[in-house]
């Protein structure tokens, strides 16, 4: 890893890091980038990982999405994960396709980013100068752009395992399975012993620049007992907020009535999950 | 950039040859190896039909540079017959159900499909259709393909 940031720091912007490639292997067929040099990660010992360690899992940045998927037990934990990690492009992609380059190259309409957010991450960058942990809010700053510095790489993500009583869900819509979410929606909900939520996250995927938090939608739910119509107060403030674009896949009306049914859906999903527990 | 030296195993064989490192492991398998069965359609990993295993997973091979297969196992659609050239169960199913017309996409299909069957010998319809969504075929339409899977998992399940 050392030889690895050594070779980015002296390049800097011209050199770019070949993660799992399912994105930037595209992009350079395309000739939408020409780095001078490829920093490939692959061969680097330690790197994929997948550890649970005082209420954090520490998700070594090359874990691929398959390794994800294969973990046993995270039904029980993180249900989210289980959730979402199949809805990643397809079987070919998920095992070759890996938790950190996903989280660098900050699609706005990936999993990863909206699972970051949702479940408090933080993301451990190794750089020359160091290590450092960045919080995931701080960490997705535009379309494919992240707080990373040019001598920095992804080492880890350490995402916050919900204590007890609490549910995950995740949610998504596509046109077809395997095709990037139209928009997609997280929850993480914790029940005190009152029934009364203590906190709520939720975060939103596909419906702008980058994967975003709803805090007017978490609002809305704290001190509540998600009720049906607490749940929907929830999915009509996320809504309120956003304005996703227009593509060929759906316009910005539909991506924002999207956002209330998914929101919806994964309110309900985290719920009852959290009232099973 | 001066080309590598990499040797790889390529269904059970080792092969030696030199690539440059933004060399596919794609046109590495057509054009170094001489292994042709491995379509390229998009080369940009939307159609799946350069899909091959590396070390026994599907991956799109338009999508793995060659040095990165260096030391590492893979697996094409030639490695799917037997030694006397007898079809693979898939190869069989396809044929005899028309799973393919023009056969572009076929290696990428059955490459897709030996996966499947090999982790799930009794996949329902529902599961062969998600786990052929990531391959794209022009002629057929799928509802061939999706029969040829599952008669052969029915026939690779008899002793």
């Amino acid at each position: 890893m050392e030889e690895a940031v050594a070779l980015k720091a002296e390049a800097g912007d011209d050199a770019l890091v070949l993660a799992g490639g399912q994105s930037l292997i595209p992009l350079l067929a395309l000739r939408l980038a020409s780095p001078a040099l490829l920093v490939d990660l692959n061969r680097i010992e330690g790197m994929a990982s997948i550890r649970r360690e005082d209420g954090w899992l520490r998700v070594g940045a090359m874990t691929r999405h398959r390794e994800v998927e294969e973990v046993g037990g995270l039904g029980e934990e993180v249900p989210i994960l289980v959730d979402a990690v199949p809805l990643i492009g397809h079987r070919a992609i998920r095992n070759r396709g890996t938790v950190g380059g996903s989280i660098a190259h900050a699609d706005p309409a990936a999993e990863w980013p909206g699972l970051a957010l949702a479940l408090d991450a933080t993301v451990e960058a190794v750089g020359s100068r160091g290590t450092r942990s960045i919080a995931a809010e701080e960490f997705f700053l535009a379309p494919f752009t992240n707080a990373l510095e040019p001598d920095e790489l992804v080492r880890e993500i350490r995402f916050r395992v919900p204590g007890p009583g609490s549910g995950t869900a995740f949610v998504e819509h596509s046109r077809r399975h395997g095709d990037f979410a139209l928009v997609g929606a997280a929850a993480v909900v914790h029940v005190a012993n009152d029934g009364k939520v203590s906190s709520a996250r939720i975060s939103l995927i596909g419906i702008g620049g980058t994967a975003v938090r709803a805090p007017d939608g978490e609002r809305v739910l704290e001190g509540g007992s998600l009720t049906d119509a607490d749940v929907e107060a929830a999915a009509a403030a996320c809504l309120a907020t956003v304005d996703p674009p227009s593509s060929v896949h759906g316009s910005s009306a539909y991506r924002r009535h999207l956002v209330g049914v998914m929101v919806g859906r994964a309110l309900r999903l985290a719920r009852d999950r959290a009232r099973a527990a | 950039m001066s080309a590598i030296e990499i040797t790889l195993e390529v269904n059970g064989d080792p092969v030696v040859g030199s690539a440059e490192p933004r060399t596919t492991l794609a046109d590495f398998l057509r054009e170094v190896a001489g292994l042709t069965g491995t379509h390229l359609g998009c080369e940009h990993g939307v159609c799946g039909s350069c899909t091959i295993l590396l070390d026994g997973r599907s991956v799109r091979s338009c999508l793995v540079l060659a040095v990165q297969a260096a030391g590492r196992s893979v697996r094409t659609v030639e490695g799917l017959a037997g030694p006397g050239g007898e079809l693979h169960p898939l190869q069989e199913a396809f044929s005899e159900l028309h799973g393919l017309q023009c056969g572009f996409c076929t290696p990428g299909f059955l490459m897709t499909a030996v996966e499947l069957l090999e982790e799930r010998p009794s996949p329902d319809e529902r599961e062969v259709r998600e786990a052929l969504a990531g391959n794209l075929c022009r002629c057929t339409g799928y509802v061939n393909i999706v029969n040829a899977v599952l008669l052969a998992a029915d026939r690779m399940r008899e002793p």
